[in-house]
Order: structure tokens, then sequence, then C-alpha cells
């Protein structure tokens, strides 16, 4: 049975939630207003929450000044790129562990796990050294290969905990019906293996998106994804407030939508499998 | 059909990431530990010659050192502090009844997936600025004086930013396990009479023990390396007083380009985050139990 609820305590309640959400959220709805003020708009004082001259040239500015679209397009290659190499490395493994597991299979996990908790700042210097000399310093494809690295045990955990749920007696009785291996993979282990797949994707898509501490350090000009790009405004000349939001505002709306899509995901992926 | 299941096929389908993972782990860590034995610097190539615990010597008596692992534990303690007990309140209140629940909740979830670099420069100059920032002219507002918060409060304003990126995290994860308390349990308790406070104290707060375990783990590794947030907004200062361990060994790094003094540094940083991993694999590991 439902608790039963007065309507003022609802009402109580959803006031004050809201007042709170709205607070926490503000720093982001702040920026979004920003981008379309004007730089002397950004700064006035008092400033004005919605009643200024909307204006989209801040959008256009951050593209011509800087080629905003470039580094944007870093930041889909790289995150896109690492995501999808990790899961065709990932999945058979995570699918071996989950249906023919082993004594070994637990320790496996294990140790692929603390390969995450080891700091990144632990291998910065032969990273660096090592990426110098074989020339990929500062391009995509050692971006990649990074980034690839460092959420590969994520994404074999968050598959093996879906994969472990498929029931393997789904598979035996595919069998007894006669279906082949090829059958069985096609019509049977596919399609309930797609949303894990897809939830995986979607978690590691946001993380590599963010990451922010290889692509700080190992990109410059050229392949610099959106997070190493937003840094160079840390440094500014001159009048920069709605210059910065619009930058920022089509670095993080991308990722703001597809975080809102995968909420329970999130949970499950960055517990790895603790809390569901 | 039954080769998919063959134990030599799974290990083959194992193989890839075991090894990629085992040279990720294996090949930088040592050439690290190789290079904090080595007098080493990017300025004078060439110039490498064995240096012994030298560098660790240099590294453990620098005052920037102590002033780092001062200021990483305040870092990692202060957010916590935050963002554990703002997250209990919030799941609390987020798992209420109420109109809109969706719409707060991804209110709420919302700075968790923003870059650092963004999160960071928006507060830096939208907010914490003294002259242009809205917490100056709210302060005016008031007849204060504004505030230089990263002038004066380094180390503050970034324990602030970075709490509020992870405030989401801690909510979320702690507002899942409450939604995962028995209905039943509760209004049993109600019924004996168990007040609101007894009913948080003795049902839900044990309930929660172990997810809370979980974020303050998974949050400590991750603030064990808080970087974009300090490059951006204080560059580690003024002086050192905003420079944590893992901005100390890039500095020592990529600014001082010296490779072996990082290299010990790097070893250090490891060594620390390895005492907070071993707790957190066991407790991901009992989860593993089934």
């Amino acid at each position: 049975m439902a608790r039963n609820v007065s309507t003022r305590r609802k009402v109580v309640v959803t006031v004050v939630a809201w007042t709170i959400g709205i607070l926490i959220f503000f720093p982001i709805l702040w920026t979004f207003l920003t981008s379309f003020k004007s730089e002397a708009e950004a700064i006035a004082s008092p400033p004005s929450l919605l009643f200024f001259d909307w204006t989209t040239e801040n959008y256009f500015e951050v593209q011509s000044r800087s080629n905003y679209f470039r580094h944007f397009m870093n930041s889909v290659v790289v995150s896109f790129g690492s995501t999808l190499i990790g899961l065709v490395i990932a999945i058979p493994s995570a699918w071996a562990m989950a249906f023919s597991p082993t004594k070994r299979t637990k320790d496996v996990l294990m140790w692929m796990l603390s390969t995450k908790m080891m700091p990144s700042v632990g291998v910065l210097v032969p990273m660096y050294l090592m990426f110098r000399n074989t020339g990929l310093l500062d391009t995509r494809t050692g971006l990649v290969i990074v980034l690839t690295l460092i959420n590969l045990p994520i994404i074999i955990w968050m598959l093996y905990t879906y994969f472990k749920e498929i029931p393997g007696e789904i598979l035996e009785a595919a069998r007894m019906d006669g279906a082949s291996l090829s059958k069985e993979i096609i019509y049977v282990l596919t399609p309930m293996a797609i949303p894990g797949i897809a939830s995986t994707l979607l978690l590691n898509i946001i993380l590599a998106w963010n990451e922010a501490f290889w692509t700080l350090n190992l990109s410059a000009a050229k392949a610099a994804p959106l997070t190493a790009f937003i840094a160079s405004y840390s440094s500014p000349e001159g009048l920069f407030y709605a210059k910065l939001s619009a930058a920022s505002t089509m670095a993080i709306a991308p990722i703001l939508i597809l975080g809102w899509f995968s909420q329970k995901q999130l949970v499950r992926g960055l517990t790895f499998g603790a809390v569901k | 059909m039954a080769t998919l299941h063959t134990r030599s096929a799974a290990r083959l389908m194992i193989a890839p990431s075991v090894l990629l993972l085992l040279a990720w782990m294996i090949v930088p860590l040592a050439l690290t530990i190789y290079f904090s034995f080595l007098r080493y610097n990017l300025l004078m190539p060439g110039m490498e010659e064995f240096a012994g615990f030298s560098n660790y010597s240099y590294f453990l008596t620098d005052p920037a050192f102590f002033q780092a692992i001062f200021n990483t534990l305040a870092i990692v303690l202060g957010v916590l502090f935050i963002t554990v007990i703002g997250g209990i309140a919030l799941a609390l209140l987020l798992d209420q009844p109420m109109f809109g629940q969706g719409i707060v909740r991804i209110l709420v979830i919302a700075p968790f997936l923003i870059m650092p670099t963004v999160a960071a420069l928006v507060w830096k100059n939208m907010f914490m600025n003294p002259v242009n920032g809205l917490f100056a002219w709210v302060a005016k507002l008031f007849g204060l004086q504004p505030f230089d918060f990263l002038a004066n409060a380094p180390l503050l304003s970034v324990i602030l930013i970075v709490a509020w990126q992870w405030l989401p995290f801690a909510t979320l994860i702690l507002l899942t396990a409450l939604q995962s308390l028995d209905e039943e349990q509760k209004e049993a308790a109600q019924m004996d009479g168990a007040g609101a406070w007894s009913r948080f104290i003795y049902l839900v707060l044990p309930h929660l023990s172990r997810a809370i375990t979980v974020v303050i783990l998974i949050q400590t590794i991750f603030l064990l390396s808080v970087f974009a947030e300090i490059l951006v907004t204080t560059n580690g200062g003024p002086g050192t007083q905003s420079t944590n361990l893992t901005f100390l060994v890039y500095a020592q790094a990529l600014l001082q380009f010296d490779v072996g003094g990082a290299s010990a540094g790097g070893i250090i940083a490891v060594i620390l985050a390895n005492i907070v991993a071993f707790f957190l694999m066991r407790m991901i590991g009992k989860t593993l139990e089934a």
C-alpha cells in the first residue's frame, strides 16, 4: 500500500525540492542564458535573467575565431572511437566470462578493475615521453588509444553484469529446438544483449567526452577535444563571458541529453554493479 | 555450438582484453619506477644517470610536497563531507512524493554530466570573480565587500567546485539504494510508533551504509586525482596553496621537465591510491559472490 500523504505535505516537499533542484542546476542555466547575451550584457550589473537582447552572435564568433567545429569533431571522434574499439575488444571477453566462467574469472575481473584504480598521474611521465617519441602527441589516434585503455575495465565490467543477467536456460532451450550457432546468436542472444551493450556505449561516451586528464596533457592545438579547447579560456583576453558560455553550452548540451536518458545505467556503471 | 563454450575458445575471447590491460598496467608503470631512480631532465638530454633514492628524498623533503599532501587530503575529505551529507539529505528529499519528481531529478543530476573544465571556468568567472561574478553582485546587494574567492580561499573554492560536480553522484546512488528499501518495513516501523528520526537512524541509515561506503570509496579514487579543476582555476596557486599531489607531479614533469622527480612523485601517488583501492576492491569483490 502506498503511504498516505496529505496534499499539503506534498506541496511543501515539491516547493523545497524544486527550489534546491533549480539552485543546483542554476550555473548551467546561467551559462545557457549568458551564451545569448552580448559581452557587455554578460557582465552587466544588475544582471538580467531573461530580459536582454537575445543574440546568437557568440556562437558564430566562437566558430569563426577558433574553428570550434574542429574541436567538437575531435571530441566526437575520440569519444566514439575509443568507446567502439573498447566494445569490440570487451564484448567477447565479457561474454566468455559471463557464460563460461572458470575458477579464475572472478580474479581476472577484479584484476581488470584494479587497473582502473591506478592514478593517471603515476604513468603521466612515461606516457608523455612515449607519445612524444612515437609522434602520437596531439593526435586523435593517441587520445583514442589512451581513452580506450582507461575505460576498457569499466566497459568489460558493465557488459559482464548485463550478460550475467541473461538466463542460460534460454540458450539451452534454443539449442533443444535445433537452433544452429549462427541462429542462436542472431535470434536469441543479440536481442537480449543489445540493451546492455547500448547502456555501456552510452555511459562510456559520456565518460570519454568529459575525460580531462589525458586530453589536457596529451593534446594541444591540433587534436584538442572540447575539454582542452575550453581550458584555453582560462587565460583569455578582453571580455569573454558570453563566448565562454556559448562554447560551453555547445560542449555540454549533447552529453546532458545523453546522460538524462541513461540515469539508471550511470549508477550501475559507476559503481561497477555494486549498486543497482 | 559447443565450440563457443570450450575453455580454449573462452580463453581466446578473453585474451585481447587481458593482454592490453596487462601491457597498459606494466609498461608505463615499470618505466615510471625506472625513471624515478634517474637524474633525468628533459632540458638536459643525454645527461641521465643513476640517482638512487635522491629523487624520492628530494620529493619527500620538498615543502611543496607536504602542502600538496595536505591539499589532496583536504580536497578528498572536504568534498566527501559535503557530498555525503548533502547527498543523504537530497536523496531523502527526492524519495518523498512530489509533483514533477522526474524533472527535479534531472536538474540535480546535471552537474555530474558537465565536463570538468567547463564547470570550473563557469564557477571561476561567472560566479566567483570578484568584479563581474554573480557572488560579487549579491554581496554588493547586501552592502558587503565582494570576496575574491580564488585569491583568498583558493583551496576552498576548488573544493566547492568539485563538490558541486560530485553531489549528484552521491545523491543518485543513495537515492537508488533508498528506493530499494522495503516500504512495508517502513510502515511496520511507523505502526510500532517509531518517529521519523529513529526510523532514519535505525532503519534507513543501516540500509544505506553499503551505498555510502561505495560512494566514499569511488569518490576517493577520483578525488585523489582532481586535476582539470585546479589547472583552469588557480593553476595550483597562489604559490602552492591549491596544489594537490596530481598537480604537483604534473608541474614537475611538464613545467619543470624534471622526469626523475615527477616519476618519484607519481609512484608516491600510486602507493596512496592503492591503499584506498585495497578497501574498495574488497567491497566490490563481495558483490561478486553471487
